[in-house]
C-alpha cells in the first residue's frame, strides 16, 4: 500500500496491539465487526494500533481473558504504554475504522449487531479519556484491511468492492 | 463451557466422525445438485488461536464466498461453507449457466441467490445429518451469503467464542469434485465452530465422558 524506503509493515493480529513509529508502518488485516484503533501523537510520531473483537470486558465469561480483546481494556492498556512513551493523553488523536456487519441476520440476536456496538464502545471510551476521533471509516458490511503511517498520519483503507480510500 | 485442557484425543476423534457425517450428506447432496461425484477429504479437527482462525480459509484477505448461518438449539454453534473465487465462479456457472465474476458487476441477483441456495441445501444437509446421528436438536438459521476477506467473514463466527476464551474447535471438512480433468481439488470447505458451551451436549449425547 504506502511505499516507504527502509520502513516495516508490522502487522497486528486479532485481539492485538502494537505500537510503531517512523519509518514503519502498521498494519492489520480483514477487520469485519472487529475495530482497528489508531491512536497517534502527532508531535512524537508514534502510534498505536488495536484489533479489538469485542466492546466491553464485562462479556468475558472467564477470569484471564486476554485484555486486547475488549476495546476497554485493549484501550486502557494501549494509553498506559503510550503515557510511558511520553505521549500526554491531551496530544493523542485517533482514526478508527472496522464495525461492519458482515452478514445480514433476521433473527434479531444482539450478537449479530456486534460491529456497530464495536464502534460506539471505542468512541465512547476515547471520548473518556478526551482523545479526538478526527477520521472514521465504519460500518457497512465490507471487510477492511487498514494500514497507518505515522509520519505522514494517514490511514489506508482497503476493501475487496470499494477499492482503497485513504482518511 | 469449554476448557481446552480437557480436550482429550478421543474428544477430537468423535468431533471428526461428526463433521465426517454432516460433510458426507453435504456433499451427496451437492453431488445430485450437479450431477457430478463428489470427494470428502477426512474432516480435520483441531484447536486453534483466533490469529489462526482469521487465516483458515487460505489468507485473511484472500477473497472468498462465504454462506454463513447460526445454529441454535441445544447445541449452538456457528457454520460456514466457504468456496475460493474461482470455486464460487465455476459453481454458480454450473448453476446458472452465466460466466461470472464475484466481485464485480457481472456478479448478478441470480448468481448470488443460487450461490446462497447451494450454501442453503448443503448447510442443510449437513446439520439434518449431524441431528439425526446426535439425536440434538440443531435448528439452522436462514443463511446469509457474503463475498468479502476471508478474515473478516470468519471473524463473524468467533464473537460468541471469543467471549469464553482465546480457542476455538473447528470441524473443517473439505470437498472435491473427482473429476480428472478438474483443476481446482476442491469446491468448497464447511466449517463448524460449536459454541462453547455445545460440547457438553455433543459429547453426552455421544456417550463420550467430558468433565
Amino acid at each position: 500500500m504506502t511505499k516507504i524506503e527502509q520502513g516495516q509493515i508490522i502487522k497486528v493480529g486479532m485481539a492485538d496491539w502494537k505500537i510503531v513509529e517512523p519509518p514503519d508502518t502498521i498494519r492489520t488485516s480483514g477487520l469485519g465487526s472487529c475495530i482497528g484503533a489508531v491512536l497517534y501523537d502527532e508531535t512524537k510520531q508514534i502510534a498505536a494500533l488495536a484489533h479489538v473483537m469485542l466492546p466491553d470486558s464485562t462479556m468475558a465469561k472467564s477470569q484471564d481473558a486476554n485484555r486486547a480483546k475488549f476495546a476497554d481494556t485493549a484501550l486502557e492498556d494501549v494509553l498506559e504504554m503510550l503515557n510511558k512513551k511520553g505521549c500526554s493523553n491531551s496530544r493523542l488523536k485517533a482514526k478508527i475504522a472496522g464495525g461492519a456487519q458482515m452478514f445480514s441476520y433476521s433473527s434479531g440476536n444482539e450478537m449479530m449487531r456486534i460491529g456497530p456496538r464495536n464502534t460506539e464502545a471505542v468512541k465512547e471510551i476515547l471520548s473518556h479519556y478526551r482523545i479526538k476521533v478526527i477520521a472514521e471509516d465504519t460500518g457497512g458490511n465490507k471487510g477492511r484491511t487498514i494500514e497507518f503511517n505515522p509520519v505522514e498520519k494517514t490511514l489506508h483503507i482497503r476493501t475487496v468492492n470499494q477499492g482503497e480510500s485513504i482518511i | 463451557m469449554m476448557d481446552v485442557q480437557q480436550i482429550k484425543p478421543i474428544h477430537l476423534d468423535v468431533l471428526q466422525e461428526v463433521g465426517n457425517i454432516g460433510a458426507g450428506n453435504a456433499a451427496t447432496a451437492l453431488s445430485q445438485l450437479l450431477n457430478q461425484k463428489i470427494d470428502l477429504n477426512v474432516p480435520s479437527v483441531r484447536i486453534i488461536d483466533f490469529q489462526e482462525m482469521q487465516s483458515l480459509a487460505g489468507g485473511e484477505e484472500k477473497v472468498v464466498a462465504a454462506t454463513f448461518l447460526r445454529v441454535s438449539g441445544e447445541a449452538p454453534g456457528s457454520m460456514f461453507l466457504i468456496l475460493q473465487k474461482e470455486e464460487a465462479e465455476e459453481l454458480a456457472y454450473s448453476l446458472t449457466g452465466n460466466k461470472v465474476n464475484i466481485i464485480d458487476d457481472s456478479f448478478d441477483e441470480l448468481a448470488a441467490s443460487a450461490l446462497n441456495e447451494m450454501g442453503n441445501i448443503l448447510a442443510g444437509a449437513y446439520l439434518s445429518a449431524l441431528s439425526d446421528f446426535t439425536s440434538i436438536q440443531m435448528q439452522p438459521s436462514v443463511p446469509s451469503l457474503a463475498i468479502d476477506m476471508a478474515g473478516a467473514i470468519i471473524s463473524a463466527g468467533l464473537i460468541e467464542i471469543s467471549q469464553v476464551g482465546d480457542y476455538a474447535i473447528v470441524i473443517d471438512t473439505l470437498m472435491g469434485e473427482t473429476d480428472d480433468t478438474s483443476s481446482t481439488p476442491a469446491t468448497g470447505q464447511f466449517f463448524l465452530l460449536p459454541d462453547p458451551d455445545a460440547f457438553e451436549r455433543i459429547f453426552q449425547s455421544l456417550g463420550v465422558d467430558w468433565s
